[in-house]
């Protein structure tokens, strides 16, 4: 049985787009996913409402085996999520968070205690679990976040964005237990992020969704490899010869969009090109500022699916999004 | 599956609780600004004392009353304002994500307002002791009181999480503090009904609910055992808490959006 099964599901506010455009996917047990995309592409309203937060205007899903429209509570029951943003109240403490959640969610006493103190030992929280939640940073937080989220050992566990404006080390160490979960404990993780670096990471699977539709499916290394051949990307050192440059480039491969002051193509037969892009241009006199070599990356995939890169695609339509969706 | 009712309630209660103490500035205002306009008045208006009709009391003991009033305000701007930034965080997200019940962060809401009601009312109290006041009632008439200020905390903290939960907005919540303050001063809280000169003042009064509420308190604290009073007065509170409690659930509905 999947874990997460997604078909046609749509999300129409009512004076909005639609957030999300009849998309179908499917999670596997044990699986991490990773929905990749811009800002505003529909990622967190995905999640609002496989999280049974905020109704599908159409289509239908399964989490755990539940329905999402049918059967709210099984789902609930069986899921943890850290959403956007951390929620936390600042007057608690990290222990009193684990104490009112766990309560909700029934459990009490000595269990409830020890489950705390297992999770909390376990994100690196023990320290702090006394101290009240407004003195923490957003790393702790972030790791609070997931405690809380684990807390009545769900199967699938949904990250929006867990990482989103944490410190490089705070980031690896949530990827650190993130993985840990799905290889040792078979959790299930939807995962949603901007950062390509995190899905290829993280990812058994990465789903890119742009416009509220997803554009392309499948595992990091295969999306990679279907792009295939590397790329070059070369900025002149005068800007106003880069018309030139990108004549001269287009000899060697297709054209790939840039980000405006530089030239970039799919090399046509290898890096073995490079020689002579490089005798080329100094037949034409150009003098190169920087020349940049690179394999395929995720961004590559996104580029090539939708025509524009996805880390400069981001931009204040988020805002919109999340503002509609809660 | 999940938490009992009342585990979820006592949770809800207890959170509720912890973060109105751990904000002195919710917490002293609510406490300190009625007590200070017990002596204010009772000194600036001792002279009403004189006015032929006023009961055969001091000024002071006559004031003590308003207190349980303006405390529950108080009650209304706390719980509501409390949601509010919950929802405006995400806080409530977090919490429908558990098997909470709507009718759970209600009254576990409002057992956070009962507390703060309670010990806000013991403070009100032992302002009164130390001022000379006496009550006419003795302790079963301060155990009424009590009841009525739960009641009211009850009812006025329902419309503060009804308009949290219809806004989701902290501001629109303290919106309808000063509604309510209004609605106080347009009450008996200064003279009796009787000797409020004014006309148009004295059906104002008449009308307003908060009247009656003030004068079951008062009617404990310097009349005795006033059965229509009280009667009128727990009327009120109950209508109120009906109210309040019904705006609530309705206002979770459009609020709570999960399936």
């Amino acid at each position: 049985m999947a874990a997460i099964e997604v078909r046609g599901l749509v999300r129409q506010f009512k004076k909005g787009p639609r957030a999300v455009d009849g998309i179908d996917l499917t999670v596997a047990e044990g699986e991490i996913y990773g929905f990749l995309g811009p800002n505003g592409a529909g990622k967190s309203t995905t999640v609002l409402m496989l999280t049974t937060l905020l109704p599908a205007t159409a289509g239908t899903a399964t989490v755990a085996g539940y329905n999402i429209a049918t059967q709210g509570p099984q789902v609930r029951a069986a899921i943890g999520a850290a959403l956007q943003e951390a929620a936390l109240d600042k007057f608690l403490t990290g222990r009193e968070h684990i104490k009112l959640q766990g309560s909700l969610h029934g459990l009490k006493g000595a269990d409830l205690k020890q489950r705390g103190n297992e999770l909390l030992e376990r994100v690196g929280l023990m320290e702090a679990a006394d101290r009240k939640v407004g003195g923490y940073s957003g790393g702790m937080k972030r790791r609070l976040d997931l405690a809380l989220a684990l807390l009545h050992r769900p199967r699938v566990l949904f990250l929006d964005e867990p990482t989103t404006g944490l410190d490089p080390q705070s980031r690896s160490a949530l990827w650190d237990e993130v993985a840990r979960l799905s290889r040792e404990d078979g959790v299930t993780v939807f995962l949603t992020t901007q950062y390509l670096e995190e899905a290829d990471a993280l990812a058994n699977r990465v789903g890119i969704i742009d416009h509220g539709q997803i554009v392309v499916e499948g595992t990091p290394a295969a999306l990679k490899a279907e792009i295939g051949r590397s790329s070059v990307e070369i900025e002149p050192h005068d800007p106003t010869q880069l018309a030139v440059l990108e004549r001269i480039l287009a000899r060697f491969g297709e054209p790939i969009a840039t980000r405006g002051t530089s030239a970039s193509i799919r090399l046509r037969e290898g890096v073995g090109d490079v020689a002579a892009i490089v005798r080329a241009l100094d037949a034409e006199g150009i003098a190169v500022h920087q020349l940049r070599l690179r394999e395929p990356t995720l961004d590559d995939v996104f580029l090539a699916k939708t025509g524009r890169s996805l880390e400069g695609s981001g931009g204040a339509g988020d805002d919109t999004e999340t503002d509609e969706a809660h | 599956m999940g938490a009992a009712l009342s585990q979820q309630i006592f949770a809800i209660s207890d959170r509720s609780v912890r973060r109105t103490l751990r904000q002195p500035a919710a917490i002293i205002p609510a406490i300190v600004f009625p007590i200070m306009l017990l002596f204010v008045s009772a000194g600036g208006l001792q002279a009403a004392e004189n006015l032929p009709g006023f009961p055969e009391v001091s000024y002071f003991d006559f004031a003590l009353a308003v207190t349980f009033m303006q405390g529950a305000i108080f009650a209304t701007g706390g719980a509501g304002t409390d949601l509010a930034t919950d929802i405006e965080s995400g806080f409530l997200s977090r919490l429908s994500l558990t098997p909470m019940s709507g009718a759970a962060l209600v009254l576990g809401q409002l057992g956070g307002s009962i507390a703060l009601g309670i010990f806000q009312a013991t403070c009100y109290f032992a302002a009164g002791l130390i001022g000379g006041a006496t009550i006419a009632t003795g302790i079963a008439g301060v155990v009424v009181i009590y009841l009525l200020v739960i009641l009211m905390a009850i009812g006025f903290g329902s419309l503060g999480i009804a308009a949290a939960l219809r806004t989701g907005s902290g501001e629109a919540v303290q919106g309808l503090f000063p509604l309510l303050f209004v609605l106080l001063f347009l009450s008996t809280i200064n003279l009796p009904l009787d000797l409020i000169p004014i006309t148009w003042f004295r059906w104002v009064a008449t009308a307003n609910p908060i009247t009656y509420l003030v004068d079951a308190a008062r009617s404990l604290i310097i009349t005795g055992w006033d059965g229509p009073a009280l009667l009128a007065g727990f009327l009120v509170a109950l209508t109120i808490a009906i109210v309040g409690v019904l705006a609530s659930a309705v206002a979770l509905r459009g609020r709570l959006q999960r399936t």
